[in-house]
C-alpha cells in the first residue's frame, strides 16, 4: 500500500510543478461557466426585449405617408429619420449599422388614391440575425396596416372584409427564455463533467506516455515493486487532479447563477453551496472512470503527442450521453441509472431544480459508475503486467 | 551472481537473442561487448524482467526472472541506456522517489539519499531539477538512483556512451569501487577499450549469440591476436562462420 500512496504522491507533485499545463485547464475550467453566463444572460436580456419594449425604426420619406407612421408608433414602433437616400441605407444595412430601413416613395401617395398597389420598400440584411426581431416586428405591423386598409375599402363597397380571411391564422410562440436558458443549464453536467475529464489529461499523459517518452519506464519497472500498485497509484493521482477540477467548475458555475438574471425569467435554480457539496460527491465515482479510462488509452500510445490526439477523443466520449440527452427531455428511471453520465446528468438536473432525487437512483448510478470504473481499472493493471508496455 | 542459460528471445520476425548463456560472478566486472544490434540490450533487459524470453531460464542470485520476477528486481540495480530522470524533479527527489518505491522507511530515506549523494559525488547539482542536467550528471543520478536499494547485482547499460572524458573517468571509478565492495556488475558497451579497462570477464555478443566468453588473456590466446580490435573482429568472424 505504501508503493501506491508513494506513486500517487510524487504523480501529483510531479505534475502540480508543470505550471503551464495547469494553468491552461485551469483558466479553461474556470473561465467556461462565466462565459456561458453572460450568453444566457445576453440571451435572456434580448427575448425581454421583443415582446414589449418599444423599437426606432429609420424611415426615408415618412412625410409621404403620415396614416401608415402612426398607426406603426401606435404599434410600439419609433419612427426616426432614416438615411439621406435608398443608396445610403442599402450601405447603412449592409455593415450593420442599422437592422432595418423602410422607405417611402414619393408617389406613394398617389398610387394608394388610385388603388394601385403602394410600394414600400423594406431593407434588411437576412444574414442578419441580430436584427431579425426587430425585422419581424415592422413586417407584421405593415401586414397589419395592409389588411387594415383592405377592410377599409371592403367596407366602404359594402363586402364583408371577413370574406377575403378565410383563415384566421393565430400563432401562439411556447419558446419562453426560461426554457432556453433550462437547456443550457440542463448542459451543466455535460461541462462539470467536461472539466472533471480535462482536469486529469495531463496527468494521465505524463504518467503513461510521457514516462515511456522520457524512458523513465525502463527503470520504474525493474524496480522490486509490484506493478499493480504502481499503476493504481498512476489513476489514483489523475483522480485527484480530476477531482480539483471538477470543484474548480462547480465554484465557477456558482459564482456565474449568482450573476444570471434568472429570476426575471421566474427560474430559481437550485445552485446553493449545498447542493454544490452535493453535485460533487455525485459526480466522484467518474473520477474513477474518468481515470482509469485516460490511464488505459494512454498506455497504448507511444509518444506524448499521440496520447494527446487520443485523449481528446476520451474527453467526449463520456459526456456523449449527455449531450444527446440534453435536448431530449428524459425523466430518470431505474433503468438509466446504470449508465454512468447518463445517471449523474439526470439526477442533477433533478437536483438543480428542486426535486427530490430517489436514494435508490443515486444509490443504483454511484454503483453502476464504479463498477465499470472497477473493470477500467482491472484492465489497466493487466496491461501493466505485461512486457508489452516497453515495446 | 547472474546466470543466464540459453535464453532466445524474438520481436516479431526479427530473432533478436539465440540461445544466450553465461555466469556473471560477484565481486566481478562482466563485459557484455558487441556491435550494435548483437542482442546486448535485449539481454539486459530479459535480466531485469521487462522482458519475458520465449526460451531458456535466467537467475539473479537463485531467483527466476520469470517464475519469481519480484524477488529478481529486489536483487539487481538497473541503468538502463536512457536515464529516464523526471525533468521536474531535483536529483535529490528522483532518488528519494526510488527509495520510498523501494520500501525504505521516512528516517532511512533521507540517511540513504545523502549516503549516494555523497558517495556518487553530485552535492552541487542534489537540490537542482533536473531539466537542465548535462549528460554526466543525469547518468550519475540514475546510477544512485539504481543503487538506492543496495542491489548486489548490477546491470548497466551502455553507461558511458556521450560521456565526456572526465564523466567516463569518474563512471568507470564508480564502478570498480562497486567491484570492491562485492557486487556482481555486469555493464553492456561497443566501446573495446573500455570494456578492456574495465572488465574482468568479457563475453562478445553478435547477432544474438555469444561469439567467445573468457577474461582478456584468453580471449588473446583463443583468437590468437594481441590487438584487441582484432580479438574482437577475429570473435565475430567465428559467429559469422556458424
Amino acid at each position: 500500500m505504501g508503493t501506491f500512496f508513494h506513486v500517487f504522491r510524487k504523480e501529483v507533485v510531479d505534475n502540480f510543478r508543470d505550471r503551464r499545463s495547469l494553468l491552461t485547464v485551469a483558466a479553461m475550467v474556470a473561465m467556461f461557466p462565466l462565459l456561458m453566463a453572460s450568453l444566457i444572460g445576453f440571451q435572456i436580456d434580448r427575448s425581454f426585449n421583443t415582446e414589449t419594449d418599444l423599437i426606432s425604426l429609420p424611415v426615408i420619406g415618412a412625410e409621404h405617408a403620415p396614416n401608415l407612421m402612426r398607426y406603426l408608433e401606435s404599434n410600439q414602433i419609433d419612427i426616426v429619420a432614416g438615411p439621406v437616400d435608398a443608396d445610403a441605407a442599402v450601405a447603412a444595412v449592409e455593415t450593420g449599422d442599422l437592422d432595418v430601413v423602410l422607405r417611402i416613395p414619393g408617389d406613394f401617395g398617389e398610387q394608394l388614391a388610385d388603388m394601385i398597389p403602394a410600394r414600400v420598400e423594406l431593407f434588411l440584411d437576412q444574414a442578419n440575425t441580430a436584427g431579425d426581431a426587430d425585422v419581424g416586428r415592422v413586417r407584421d405591423a405593415l401586414f397589419g396596416y395592409n389588411q387594415t386598409l383592405a377592410g377599409i375599402r371592403l367596407s366602404a363597397r359594402g363586402v364583408n372584409p371577413t370574406l377575403v380571411r378565410p383563415l384566421n391564422i393565430d400563432t401562439i410562440d411556447v419558446s419562453t427564455p426560461s426554457g432556453r436558458a433550462a437547456i443550457l443549464l440542463g448542459m451543466m453536467s455535460y461541462f462539470l463533467l467536461f472539466s472533471l475529464l480535462m482536469g486529469g489529461m495531463y496527468l494521465a499523459i505524463d504518467a503513461t506516455a510521457g514516462e515511456r517518452e522520457r524512458g523513465s519506464i525502463e527503470p520504474l519497472l525493474s524496480l522490486p515493486v509490484a506493478r499493480a500498485h504502481l499503476v493504481l497509484g498512476k489513476i489514483a493521482g489523475c483522480g485527484a487532479f480530476m477531482a480539483f477540477s471538477l470543484l474548480l467548475s462547480l465554484l465557477s458555475w456558482f459564482v456565474a447563477l449568482n450573476f444570471m438574471p434568472l429570476e426575471q425569467i421566474g427560474m430559481t435554480p437550485n445552485f446553493n453551496l449545498a447542493v454544490v457539496l452535493a453535485a460533487f460527491l455525485l459526480l466522484c465515482p467518474m473520477l474513477l472512470i474518468g481515470a482509469s479510462l485516460m490511464t488505459l488509452v494512454a498506455s497504448f500510445t507511444r509518444t506524448y503527442k499521440e496520447a494527446q490526439t487520443w485523449l481528446s477523443f476520451v474527453v467526449l466520449a463520456p459526456t456523449m450521453p449527455i449531450l444527446i440527452v440534453s435536448f431530449l427531455n428524459l425523466r430518470p428511471r431505474l433503468e438509466f441509472m446504470f449508465v454512468p453520465s447518463l445517471s449523474q446528468h439526470l439526477i442533477l438536473v433533478d437536483m438543480i431544480s428542486n426535486e427530490p432525487a430517489s436514494a435508490l437512483n443515486i444509490a443504483v448510478s454511484a454503483a453502476g459508475t464504479l463498477a465499470v470504473g472497477a473493470i477500467l481499472t482491472w484492465a489497466c493493471v493487466r496491461l501493466y503486467s505485461r512486457e508489452a508496455l516497453l515495446g | 551472481m547472474i546466470r543466464v542459460e540459453g535464453i532466445h528471445k524474438s520481436f516479431g520476425e526479427v530473432h533478436a537473442v539465440r540461445g544466450v548463456s553465461f555466469d556473471a560472478r560477484d565481486g566481478k566486472i562482466t563485459g557484455l561487448l558487441g556491435p550494435n544490434g548483437a542482442g546486448k540490450s535485449t539481454t539486459l533487459r530479459v535480466l531485469c524482467t521487462l522482458l519475458k524470453p520465449d526460451r531458456g531460464t535466467a537467475t539473479i542470485d537463485g531467483a527466476d526472472v520469470v517464475a519469481d520476477s519480484l524477488a529478481a528486481r529486489q536483487k539487481i540495480g538497473s541503468l538502463p541506456h536512457e536515464s529516464g530522470l523526471y525533468p521536474r524533479l531535483t536529483a535529490r527527489e528522483n532518488i528519494a522517489y526510488y527509495a520510498r518505491l523501494c520500501g525504505l522507511d521516512r528516517d532511512h530515506v533521507e540517511d540513504r539519499v545523502d549516503e549516494i549523494v555523497k558517495t556518487l559525488e553530485i552535492g552541487d547539482f542534489a537540490d537542482r531539477r533536473s531539466k537542465g542536467f548535462s549528460h554526466g550528471q543525469r547518468t550519475k543520478v540514475a546510477l544512485g538512483r539504481a543503487l538506492v536499494h543496495d542491489p548486489q547485482n548490477l546491470l548497466l547499460d551502455e553507461p558511458t556512451t556521450g560521456l565526456d572524458v572526465m564523466a567516463t573517468r569518474s563512471l568507470r571509478e564508480l564502478i570498480l569501487k562497486l567491484k570492491d565492495e562485492g557486487r556482481c556488475v555486469l555493464f553492456s558497451s561497443h566501446v573495446m577499450q573500455e570494456v578492456a579497462a574495465l572488465c574482468d570477464d568479457i563475453c562478445i555478443m553478435a547477432a544474438g549469440r555469444i561469439a567467445i566468453h573468457d577474461s582478456m588473456d584468453g580471449i588473446r590466446q583463443r583468437t590468437g591476436c594481441d590487438d584487441l580490435e582484432e580479438a574482437f573482429l577475429a570473435a565475430l568472424a567465428m559467429v559469422e562462420v556458424d
